[in-house]
């Protein structure tokens, strides 16, 4: 499925690990922004996090991916299997793509390949790889100013399979995007995570995103954030297309279960994160 | 049709006229014609005199003597080491500072509050100090023009750092990059355009306390020559070594505008 879509040759799937979110309580000075948060994700699923904002997804996914040290509680690697060549377990796609604007499509792939002791030749063969993936292969020269926003965060996104991360961390990517891109680039990510069975955990405030990406979504209540409810998809990802009956019926389900939570979050004068 | 429309109407008047300078070469170069013009008019007629300013052509000939009997490359040469001796030690000081102060709680309080401190001393008035300790040779002028120089850049070295984005330090990071690799290709890059523009600051502090430190003791250099013209009222000699002086300062910032999209090509 999927219209164009990232091709990709290795299959995580059977090395994907599983990670473990034990206890998390986080506190900003005197808020407390998320208050034992517990739940696991299994190799290959991909578990979008929504609710409002302010209800502290972002900062669990700081969290879950050793940028954000937490108050109590703690991420644990199940399975230390890892893909063939990986080099950063969990890797992140971020919302603003955070490329170097000093270097190449193919000097910030390489950038985070630098570090590692590859030879020359197969740190090149990654690079050319990832690039193919993504449909970047002619912008392999071009600097990020020059790139449109779905571009950049397809650099984002070749960036991080470069080091074949067993989890993908993805902070709202395509919440910087306009309507249009937003759509092609949600096609490629279901592509993506269809044909690789890669590991996820998506955070997004789009209903939309979460029921075409999602094995299960894990709604937030905020103030102080704790989990409110668990929501599983159970049609496979590639069986998913726009608009279809069963998705938007979820979508309703999750934008009920959330709906008062935004309605407050609106109201809030002062925002914490 | 038409006609019955524009009639009693008014035209939608265009109002975002201005504040939209170009620039323009060669009035940039018409202004130095017409000011040396002015001034050779002013001197030819009578109306300035000679002693009080002299004309042009008598400061391209003074210049023209300094050249062939080779007395203007002996001060250059002189005021030229000092000058970059003395920037360089600064500058380096200042970098390597400068990141301490940008990078690490430890160095930061400190490192701030001494450069408060220091940065207001106007540094002439510590030559006396540096005559004291280094002697009344070169070093003291080194020193000098270095202590000038090293206060801007520690200033600019962290400010630069500090405006480095944060997401691409955290990206770095969740990238498992080593410190030295997050510093020397996020980190620099990064602070480097703040840095070049603040080597403008300090080359131009660094022209200014060349020349004092020359005219309060030295045998050679631009500002010794100015000195001593000054002191004979050899106005002409006086003002060719501020023409030399400008030049200079001219071609100290070419040469950064050379650096600055050498570097930032990227930009």
């Amino acid at each position: 499925m999927g219209s164009g879509g990232f091709v990709c040759d290795f299959k995580v799937m059977d090395f994907a690990m599983r990670l473990h979110i034990n206890g998390i309580c986080h506190s900003y000075d005197q808020v407390e922004a998320l208050r034992d948060i517990e739940f696991g994700i299994e190799p290959g699923e991909i578990v979008a996090l929504i609710g409002p904002s302010g209800c502290g997804k972002s900062t669990l996914l700081s969290i879950i991916g050793g940028l954000l040290k937490p108050t109590s509680g703690k991420v644990l690697m199940c399975d230390q299997a890892t893909p063939d060549g990986c080099l950063n377990p969990l890797t992140y796609v971020f919302q603003d793509f955070a490329l170097l604007p000093w270097r190449t499509v193919a000097g910030n792939i390489s950038l985070v390949l630098e570090d590692h002791p590859l030879g020359k030749a197969e740190r090149e063969a990654r690079i050319a790889e990832v690039l193919a993936q993504t449909n970047l292969a002619d912008f392999a020269g071009a600097y990020p100013k020059q790139l449109s926003g779905g571009m950049k965060q397809r650099v984002g996104i070749a960036r991080a399979l470069a080091v074949r991360p067993a989890v993908l961390l993805m902070d709202e990517p395509l919440s910087a995007l306009d309507a249009q891109t937003r759509i092609l680039l949600l096609d490629e990510f279901a592509a993506l995570f269809v044909r690789t069975g890669m590991t996820a955990v998506y955070v997004t405030h789009n209903l939309n995103e979460a029921v075409r990406l999602a094995h299960r979504v894990v709604a937030l209540r905020r103030r102080p954030g704790t989990i409110k409810a668990i929501h599983s998809i159970d049609i496979p990802i590639d069986q998913r297309v726009e608009g279809m009956p069963e998705l938007v019926a979820h979508q309703n389900a999750l934008w009920d279960l959330i709906r008062d939570e935004a309605i407050a979050a609106d109201k809030e004068l002062d925002h914490v994160a | 049709m038409s006609r019955d429309i524009e009639a009693g109407a008014s035209r939608v008047r265009f109002r975002a006229t201005g504040f939209n300078p170009r620039a323009n070469p060669l009035a940039a170069w018409g202004s130095f014609v017409v000011v040396i013009a002015l001034w050779q008019l002013g001197s030819s007629t009578g109306f300035i005199s000679e002693l009080a300013m002299p004309s042009p052509v008598a400061v391209a000939s003074a210049l023209w003597k300094l050249i062939i009997s080779g007395d203007l490359w002996r001060h250059l040469s002189a005021s030229l080491q000092r000058l970059f001796g003395g920037w360089i030690i600064g500058t380096v000081a200042g970098l390597a500072v400068g990141f301490l102060v940008g990078m690490f709680s430890w160095a930061r309080s400190p490192g701030v509050a001494m450069v408060s401190a220091l940065f207001p001393i106007p540094k002439i008035a510590l030559l006396p100090l540096f005559i004291i300790w280094f002697g009344i040779g070169e070093p003291s002028k080194f020193a000098t023009i270095a202590f000038g120089v090293f206060f801007p850049t520690v200033i600019n070295t962290f400010g630069g750092v500090d405006n480095v984005a944060r997401n691409l330090i955290r990206m770095g990071q969740s990238f498992d990059m080593p410190m030295m690799s997050i510093v020397r290709k996020i980190i620099l890059p990064g602070a480097l355009p703040t840095i070049l523009s603040g080597f403008r600051i300090s080359s131009s502090i660094a022209i200014i306390l060349l020349i004092a430190a020359e005219m309060i003791g030295a045998q050679y250099g631009i500002g010794a020559f100015i000195l001593a013209a000054g002191n004979l009222y050899q106005t002409d000699q006086l003002i060719a070594g501020v023409v030399v002086l400008s030049l200079l300062g001219l071609c100290v910032s070419w040469l950064l505008g050379r650096l600055d999209r050498w570097l930032l090509a990227w930009r």
